[in-house]
């Protein structure tokens, strides 16, 4: 069966399409190890429950790729900080009234600008509302547009990339081709041509502009990884039995690709959550009746000098927020990958 | 190596194409181009007509896309809104931010991948934790912070640089919003070039050559880094697209009056001809850029041969 030729330069080649830098980390410190002097690429993954010998731990049942990253990441302390992060920053966007008890958009101009006080540990904004709160309410944008957002991406890249992998041919071409359009399209200067005429304060116009312009890094990882699994015995055994292409496709090859997939989907996340902050800033993004951090420190900005504290709290949170991220997609890609092993 | 540039210059013939026109349509829903030109008053109809014939916008889209490709290659990038060529703007705009990606991709090279070495070298010791943890500090802060505070210790506090870059944008004052631009993918070319480096300092080759007796920098600078280098250029070629687009923002905090500053200027205007005109450009330099990593892989790595 002919197979379609990856070429070195072309498939492996990072795209740096403006904010989307984590997600070219993740891409290219993968590619890194791929394209090492050693040897050819090993394939990724293997069967579950078929780690093989030497492949798991040393007596019992041998584990299968997912057991052995769980095991991996359950000792990592970085993931148990990162996770810890991430459930209180989901809990606390499910309900932030856990933890705050005001309203963010009830301001009292009066004490515009002012400093920490009892009861308001943050101070106020540059319109009187309690940073505190803000910061709280906050959360739920970043995560809701980070969480859909990759969500979204993870569906419609790996759906499109998997099946252009798996049949090949003239739609492979094409959808490689529509990937090169998108990755030559900055994704800074997309948001602000596309979302300036947006008149709606929801995330929904956010999200959907995210997943739009970014969906081909995901299809393009998820293409790969297909076609490197498509290349295994256990495939072209199952293909020999007769198995159906949808069979193949869902039972045999999806839980062997999907690995890379999740973690380029993980590091994404933080690159969609600061995306979001940074399009709020620049004014594109939510627009002022939604609660958002970008909004915050784009409000800040001019009184930066007088009163940093309106700007530092929502500053930090993003920072922290983004950083936990972050650093889970990295643990859980060195989990997943088994050359790292 | 001549066939091969030939034939990627003819594949990056559709990828224009279809870059441009995604670019051109989603210019096109931006907004009405006639309803700016009145000002705050609503048009009156005669008026807009004229204007819209005028203007070639009673034509389909894809005619107009034609048109305004055939202008672009014959030189005429329309005129913007105050009635300057955008082609003038650019003269003014494209060197200065030329200027800021000069200082970034420079920054990048020298502070990111020394720093790189440095920590692959020494994998797990202190100076490597604290260098990694510093970049996963630059990563997670958001670029608009970054330069916000940048701004407000560096120039506003201890005054060690002008707070904002002055309209000729000399090289010296650019270094500031550079370091803040290149931050991130700073922070990328570290962890990217320690990883490899890291990786390659076991293979066999590297073994070899401080068995030979080679002594340390030949084999760092030689061996190590020549094959280190291929993913880190990859990287540092797209990324230099990457830079003159997202300093949007750079340009913004800083007051350069650079590609940046003039493409928000054209959205906030509404003005089609600014925006499709230096978006072009900027997917011409992307593209540009990609077809030079390439050839450059050929030349650090001799094992990709290019038919």
């Amino acid at each position: 069966m002919p197979e379609p030729r990856v070429s070195p330069a072309g498939d492996g080649a990072v795209a740096a399409t403006g904010a989307g830098g984590a997600m070219d980390l993740a891409t290219s410190e993968g590619a890194a190890r791929e394209r090492g002097p050693e040897g050819p690429p090993v394939p990724r993954g293997t069967a579950p429950g078929d780690a093989g010998p030497g492949g798991g731990g040393p007596v019992g049942r041998p584990r299968g790729l997912w057991a052995d990253a769980w095991r991996d990441l359950r000792r990592d302390p970085v993931f148990v900080v990162s996770a810890l992060v991430i459930v209180f920053l989901v809990v606390i966007a499910v309900r932030p009234s856990l933890i705050a008890g005001g309203n963010p958009l009830s301001c009292d101009l009066g004490r515009a600008q002012e400093g920490a006080r009892p009861g308001h540990p943050f101070g106020f904004t540059a319109q009187g509302c309690d940073v505190y709160t803000r910061t709280v309410y906050g959360a739920r944008t970043s995560v809701v547009v980070g969480v859909l957002a990759s969500l979204g991406v993870a569906l419609i890249g790996s759906v499109l990339g998997g099946l252009a992998g798996f049949f090949g041919g003239f739609w492979d071409a094409a959808l490689s081709r529509v990937t090169d359009i998108f990755f030559g399209i900055p994704v800074v200067l997309g948001g602000l041509v596309l979302l300036s005429v947006v008149t709606s304060s929801t995330v929904w116009p956010v999200i959907g502009f995210m997943v739009l312009l970014t969906w081909p890094q995901l299809s393009r990882i998820a293409r790969g990884s297909v076609l490197s699994v498509k290349q295994n015995d256990f495939v072209q055994a199952a293909r020999a039995l007769g198995a159906s292409s949808t069979r193949l496709l869902l039972r045999h090859i999806l839980p062997n690709a999907v690995a890379p997939v999740i973690v380029v989907a993980t590091i994404a996340l933080s690159t969609f959550i600061a995306l979001e902050a940074t399009l709020s800033y620049l004014g594109v993004g939510l627009k002022p009746p939604a609660v958002s951090w970008g909004i915050d420190i784009s409000n800040a900005s001019p009184y930066i000098r007088n009163s940093p504290h309106m700007l530092l709290w929502p500053a930090g949170a993003l920072a922290v927020t983004v950083l936990a991220f972050i650093m889970l997609g990295d643990v859980v890609r060195d989990a997943l990958d088994p050359k790292l092993r | 190596m001549g066939r091969y540039v030939t034939r990627r210059l003819l594949q990056m013939i559709p990828v224009f194409v279809g870059t441009t026109l995604l670019i051109f349509l989603m210019v096109h829903v931006m907004g009405d181009p006639v309803a700016g030109l009145c000002g705050e008053r609503q048009c009156d109809p005669a008026t807009e007509a004229r204007l819209r014939q005028e203007f070639g916008l009673d034509q389909p889209v894809w005619r107009q896309y034609l048109t305004y490709m055939g202008n672009v290659f014959s030189g005429d990038f329309g005129t913007a809104f105050n009635g300057q060529r955008v082609i003038d703007l650019m003269a003014t705009a494209f060197p200065v931010t030329l200027r800021l990606t000069l200082v970034a991709v420079v920054l990048e090279i020298v502070i990111g991948i020394t720093l790189g070495v440095v920590t692959g070298l020494r994998r797990g010791r202190p100076v490597d934790t604290s260098v990694l943890l510093l970049t996963l500090m630059a990563v997670s802060v958001p670029i608009f912070v970054t330069g916000l505070l940048a701004q407000l210790l560096l120039g506003v506090e201890w005054r060690l640089v002008p707070p904002a870059v002055s309209a000729a944008a000399p090289l010296d004052e650019l270094i500031v919003p550079g370091l803040v631009l290149a931050s991130v993918s700073l922070a990328y070319v570290t962890r990217l070039t320690r990883t490899s480096v890291a990786e390659n300092a076991r293979a066999d080759y590297v073994r070899t050559a401080v068995a030979k007796g080679l002594p340390r920098h030949r084999v760092i600078t030689r061996h190590l880094l020549r094959n280190s280098l291929i993913p880190v250029v990859t990287f540092i070629g797209t990324d230099v697209g990457a830079l003159m687009g997202g300093a949007i923002v750079t340009e913004r905090i800083f007051n350069i009056h650079g590609v940046g500053f003039q493409l928000y200027q054209g959205i906030l205007r509404q003005n089609t001809q600014t925006v499709v005109g230096f978006v072009t450009v900027l997917v011409i330099v992307f593209l540009l850029a990609n077809l030079l990593v390439d050839v450059v892989y050929a030349v650090l790595d001799p094992r990709i041969r290019h038919a």
